[in-house]
């Protein structure tokens, strides 16, 4: 039997690129599909139908066509269009963050249904009231656990003794936690407090709504998003362009508080 | 491979080769350029050098809104007879083209020449940002008009440089966003239509 000319799946829009004249590559995480891309004709052009459909963050159910290199995107209609998330700088850039991460540490046309919920839940908790920090911490301790980097928490990826309450250490190269012991034969390590730990274990191991019980403490946060941007780094062997990003506006964010406490007084 | 043994004869060659680095011009158009060039009169040939020769020579960018021009301050900020209180913040300098041609706007422009894209790896010190920071410091402008794209990035700029006018006391406006012209309804997507509805207007 010949293949269907045409096919319809639903989409995030994670990327896009410009292509000649008016047109764009637009990358698309899917359920079933994984992750494609297809050429998206006259998009740039003021009048384009598809534009509003296409763009980024957008969870939209798109029709394409086979093409000879790329698929053609023929067709695409909004789902949800995380209007709210869209009007704040901040939510936006940590949900650009979710989508470059997915987009690096996937590979095309590999299906993985979880990971597709996991992207939209969380773009959807980012749109909503809460800690989106921690919204981001459990999106990349899930998203590790569904591309096959889970860490090693629970014992020493060393020596495999079961890790005791005292400060140990994160090594990315070892994929976990290094008891004190096994750390000073590793260099390029990140030292790691019993209570962070802890945290780390629980936003491994449970859902959402689960973790969304817990409350961070500044120190824990910041802790928690050093040792996670390493082990993310030494994957990728390289940066996250959209992290660099995030941590110049927390600066802002940061100053702007301590000046409406300086201006309150 | 050895040029020598290529069937085409080096120069032609050498043209192929600079029309097919630029943007939209693939191998086989770069041939037909080049092959038409080269049954073109001399004097046709000539003019094309001489504009892309000058092109480099003499455009700069103007040194208080960044816009392509041949004269440092630009033909629009020497002009007495624009409104100097307002300021038109585009991406581009293309944009001062379209913005221009519908002779409603009368202020001065901002070139940005970009917008802010953080999983490319654009920051706030690739484009124009502190440049024009610094022009609005002496009070002189009461009207910032954040003439972004409408995309993700174009949005992402505007709010982030809302964030750092607005306590300038300033007034920062942004372009309408809503329906274009000549367009149906129904194709509309959610936040095309969101926006149309909060900026009615009495008709």
């Amino acid at each position: 039997m010949t293949k269907p000319r045409n096919y319809q799946t639903e989409a995030i829009i994670i990327k896009k690129v410009k292509l000649g004249e008016a047109d764009r590559i637009l990358t698309l995480y899917t359920p079933h599909l994984g992750k494609i891309q297809g050429v998206a004709k006259g998009i740039r052009r003021p009048r384009s139908k598809l534009a509003g459909h296409l763009e980024l963050l957008t969870y939209s159910l798109v029709s394409l066509a086979h093409g000879r290199n790329l698929d053609i995107i023929i067709g695409s209609q909004t789902i949800e269009s995380f209007l709210s998330l869209k009007s704040d700088l901040w939510l936006t850039s940590c949900a650009l963050y979710a989508t470059e991460l997915i987009n690096q540490f996937t590979a095309d046309h590999i299906e993985n249904q979880s990971l597709f919920w996991l992207l939209l839940e969380t773009i959807r908790r980012l749109s909503e009231v809460g800690d989106i920090e921690l919204v981001l911490r459990h999106y990349e301790m899930h998203l590790l656990n569904e591309v096959g980097y889970r860490p090693e928490l629970m014992n020493c990826a060393s020596c495999h003794s079961k890790l005791k309450p005292v400060t140990n250490v994160f090594s990315p190269s070892s994929g976990g936690v290094l008891c004190p012991k096994c750390s000073r034969i590793h260099t390029l390590t990140y030292p790691l407090s019993v209570n962070t730990l802890k945290v780390l274990r629980l936003l491994q191991n449970s859902d959402y709504e689960t973790a969304s019980k817990i409350k961070m403490n500044p120190d824990i946060s910041r802790e928690m998003e050093n040792v996670i941007t390493h082990y993310i780094e030494y994957l990728l062997e390289r940066g996250v362009k959209s992290a660099v990003w995030l941590n110049i506006l927390r600066e802002q964010i940061k100053e702007e508080t301590l000046n409406q406490v300086v201006i309150s007084q | 491979m050895n040029q020598d043994l290529s069937p085409i004869a080096g120069a032609v060659n050498r043209l192929i080769q600079e029309f097919n680095r630029l943007p939209g011009i693939g191998p086989k158009s770069a041939q037909r350029i080049s092959y038409y060039l080269l049954r073109a009169p001399e004097e046709q040939t000539k003019l094309l050098a001489d504009a892309i020769v000058s092109v480099k020579e003499k455009i700069k960018l103007c040194s208080i809104c960044f816009n392509v021009t041949e004269t440092d301050p630009c033909s629009i900020c020497q002009n007495d007879q624009r409104d100097r209180s307002n300021i038109c913040i585009v991406e581009q300098p293309q944009d001062i083209l379209a913005v221009e041609h519908t002779k409603i706007y009368n202020g001065l422009y901002h070139v940005l020449h970009g917008a802010i894209s953080p999983t490319e790896g654009v920051g706030t010190s690739d484009i124009k940002i502190s440049e024009l920071m610094n022009r609005l410091q002496d009070g002189s402008v009461k009207e910032v008009i954040l003439a972004t794209n409408t995309n993700l990035e174009g949005e992402q700029t505007a709010m982030y440089l809302n964030k750092l006018i607005a306590p300038l006391g300033i007034n920062v406006t942004r372009l309408a966003r809503g329906l274009p012209f000549g367009t149906e309804l129904e194709y509309a997507d959610d936040v095309t239509l969101t926006r149309a509805f909060e900026g009615r207007q009495r008709f």
